[in-house]
């Protein structure tokens, strides 16, 4: 095996294993028992006082719910008033510009929902102040949002019958103070010491060895990039994000970067089975998920390693594989592994520019965000992959013909409907805005927007069609990569982005929320022989069958316009 | 509602307090324990600053070895890749042109042997690195540039390449700036 590929090999395990073990320890946080981290204790006290948190207090779904909201609408307002008078606040040390009120709207949004598209380059779009106090605050607290959803739900689970979910605000400050801040400590400096920088020095002028001058800026990152990968964030300090050589300097770099954007959600999985006590439920979903996510990384890390067939014909050498928008430091293998992990995590930060990535790769990028819980992001991807159990469930309960249960609760017909309802929703709001901005490139190309839709594509044909529909699915599964060809820094975008985001954030923590509470407050049916196991290996595979037929009919057609069609007329 | 508010505004303040301003000063007290203080390590020759250690320069002197193609001209008060999709009639029409300037530049090398990323731009448009191929295909040009044997250029590059993390991870890699400087340093 070549050294690329025992890099990718060796870099996957490593993150199961140290997932693992984190996932214990997660467990044992919320479930209130020692851990090597009750020093914080004081600290988590002082800060419920000053807020004025009962800790002791439980919160039914509808209680910690609305808390939730009420902090995130609190951010948005916080975040866009920032952004736009960025200028005329302090810490701006390369003198850059206010973000005009859309572009700022859709920042904003972005990063409250944990998305992070970027239509702005960090270098001249942001301020160091708003870098820290808006980006990585809101990388932190949109994480921290995420995990305090899914254990919430955790708790709901744990009981046989129950109003209860925890308290939100408790629940939400330990998952910063006993997981992301920790953590992001140790990525800090691991990054710092192998040369991210962490000086708040501003943009530097020098003269090259060859005599030209050139600019290189630089700021405090190495925080912000180790947050910006534990919490699932993925938006960069700089405009190529982890492509640049001061975000992601060394192999070992990209190492720690893809190993930390893995590590929670996998650990919350194994959480999932310690905390619950379902670990035969939780080996399951992990089966199940890792299998899907090699079904999708080893077709793209081949096409990688293949080349283009395009440039191949050129006849020039493609020793290590396709090299157009990637890194020498890290090879076609480990961007290719990249590529995929940021998109089925819904991290969304890039070591390579997907826009040059092979059709295949596209493809499987595409998919890993349309599915969006093989993994998933910081939480979500549980309650993501909690929605198809539910319509497993259902449709499994209809061909034995009983009625569907889980975890000892009936599911009727409202959870079912809820469940639709999210999972109708990614398709509507992909389709419907592709189909409007294809419109819009088709029908309207000189109107006056800052990009004029005749601009917005980078690339002709099939691929400027995945560039349009790579954004929307992007928004949607509030991954935030992007291929970044396309024109998206207009009032078009950011408004249609803006509005994807905020509805496929929200509704898909709000629908199983209510789910998981609805089904809580049901009577417990003890498992009797009819009872339909979900924690089976069969439930398992059906699951998968039913996350593959959903998404093959909401998203074939639309797929088969983009990368399918640009596959096969590359020759 | 309103107990929430409340609740929401205070915590977050905390939260900033920690969050934006604690931790990146704690991050950056002790990042100045790492080269370059924090502020990006830098290469001097002769006391003179040449290039920060691991941002990609610009060469176009035939002197030089040569990096790759950037989409932002290595100036990094930018980044950022080309976004060319691999089927594009455009993008392939400028990876042809550079081929043929590299042929220009190069006589006696065959097309067959230029290594890929060569003619293709980088992600970040600041790729500080070469393949090991890469630069000793272009030990030729250099060697009759500067009056220097080839031997004496292959032994550089050899001594230059940086192998795989511990021997088994990831691609080899040369750093085209810290090339060159050993470069100018030969005589």
């Amino acid at each position: 095996m070549n050294t690329e590929l025992t890099g990718v090999v060796i870099t996957f395990l490593l993150t199961i294993l140290l997932a693992y073990s984190l996932g214990k320890y997660v467990a044992k946080v919320f479930g209130g028992q020692k851990t090597v981290t009750d020093f914080m204790n004081p600290l988590e006290k002082l800060i419920f006082r000053i807020s004025g948190i009962d800790a002791t207090k439980n919160m039914d779904w509808k209680q910690f719910l609305k808390s939730m909201l009420t902090i995130n609408m609190l951010w948005l307002v916080y975040a866009f008033f920032m952004l736009l008078f960025q200028n005329k606040l302090p810490l701006n040390p390369d003198g850059n510009p206010a973000q005009t009120p859309d572009l700022a709207f859709n920042t904003a949004i972005s990063f409250v929902v944990n998305c992070n598209l970027q239509h702005y380059s960090g270098e001249s779009g942001m301020t160091y102040l708003t870098q820290l106090f808006v980006v990585t605050f809101l990388q932190f607290v949109s994480a921290a949002t995420g995990i305090a959803a899914v254990i919430g739900v955790f708790n709901a689970w744990k009981e046989k019958t129950t109003n209860n979910f925890g308290n939100f605000w408790v629940i939400f400050t330990k998952s910063i103070t006993r997981l992301l801040l920790p953590l992001s400590i140790v990525v800090a400096i691991l990054l710092a010491f192998n040369g991210v920088p962490s000086g708040y020095q501003g943009k530097d002028t020098i003269t090259t060895l060859q005599g030209d001058t050139m600019q290189v800026s630089r700021g405090p990152a190495a925080g912000m990039v180790a947050i910006k990968h534990l919490g699932t964030n993925g938006g960069g300090w700089f405009g190529a994000n982890s492509a640049h050589p001061l975000e992601n300097p060394n192999y070992f770099t990209n190492m720690v970067e893809i190993t930390a954007q893995v590590i929670i959600p996998v650990a919350l999985i194994f959480a999932l089975g310690f905390y619950t006590k379902r670990k035969k439920l939780a080996n399951v979903i992990f089966g199940v998920m890792t299998a899907g996510i090699l079904c999708l990384l080893v077709p793209a890390v081949i096409a990688e390693l293949s080349g283009n067939p395009a440039i191949e014909k050129l006849g020039v050498m493609q020793p290590t594989g396709a090299m157009e928008g990637k890194e020498v430091r890290f090879g076609p293998a480990a961007s290719a592994y990249w590529s995929i992990i940021t998109t089925v995590i819904s991290t969304g930060s890039v070591n390579s520019m997907h826009d040059s990535s092979m059709p295949v790769s596209g493809l499987m990028q595409l998919l890993g965000m349309m599915i969006n819980s093989f993994y998933g992001g910081c939480g979500v991807g549980i309650l993501n992959y909690f929605i198809y159990i539910i319509i497993a469930v259902f449709i499994g309960g209809l061909m034995v013909g009983r009625t569907p249960e889980f975890m000892g609760h009936k599911v009727e017909a409202r959870e079912v409907k809820i469940a639709a309802v999210v999972t109708l929703l990614s398709a509507f709001l992909i389709k419907g805005f592709t189909a409007l901005a294809a419109f819009m490139v088709a029908n309207h190309p000189e109107t006056a927007w800052a990009v004029q839709p005749g601009a917005w594509l980078n690339n002709p044909s099939y691929h400027g069609f995945s560039e349009m529909l790579y954004e929307y699915t992007s928004a949607n599964a509030n991954n935030g990569s992007g291929f970044e060809g396309l024109g998206d820094n207009n009032i078009f975008w950011n408004v249609t982005t803006g509005f994807v985001l905020l509805l496929a954030r929200f509704l898909p923590i709000i629908g199983p929320i209510a789910i998981a509470g609805l089904l809580a407050n049901k009577k417990f049916i003890p498992e009797s022989p009819g009872t339909l196991r979900t924690d089976s290996l069969t439930f398992g595979v059906m699951t998968f069958g039913v996350i593959i037929i959903i998404n093959a009919l909401s998203f074939f057609p639309a797929l088969t316009l983009g990368p399918i069609a640009e596959f096969f007329s590359l020759k | 509602m309103k107990k929430n508010l409340l609740i929401s505004i205070k915590l977050t303040a905390v939260f900033i307090i920690l969050l934006a301003v604690i931790y990146p000063l704690f991050i950056a007290a002790v990042g100045k324990a790492t080269p370059g203080g924090g502020n990006g390590e830098k290469l001097s020759v002769n006391g003179k600053v040449a290039g920060y250690a691991n941002v990609g320069q610009k060469f176009t002197d035939d002197k030089y070895f040569r990096g790759r193609p950037s989409n932002v001209d290595y100036n990094a008060a930018g980044s950022g890749g080309s976004n060319k999709g691999p089927s594009n009639p455009d993008y392939l029409k400028t990876v042809q042109e550079r081929i043929d300037s590299f042929l220009v530049h190069n006589p006696g090398i065959t097309k067959s042997a230029i290594p890929v990323e060569l003619v293709t731009a980088s992600g970040s448009g600041l790729d500080p690195d070469i393949s090991p191929a890469a630069a000793s295909i272009q030990v030729k040009r250099i060697a009759a540039a500067r009056n220097l044997s080839a031997d004496q250029l292959h032994t550089l590059v050899a001594n230059h390449t940086q192998k795989p993390l511990l021997g088994l991870l990831g691609p080899s890699k040369i750093n085209v700036l810290k090339l060159n400087i050993a470069l100018d340093k030969l005589k």
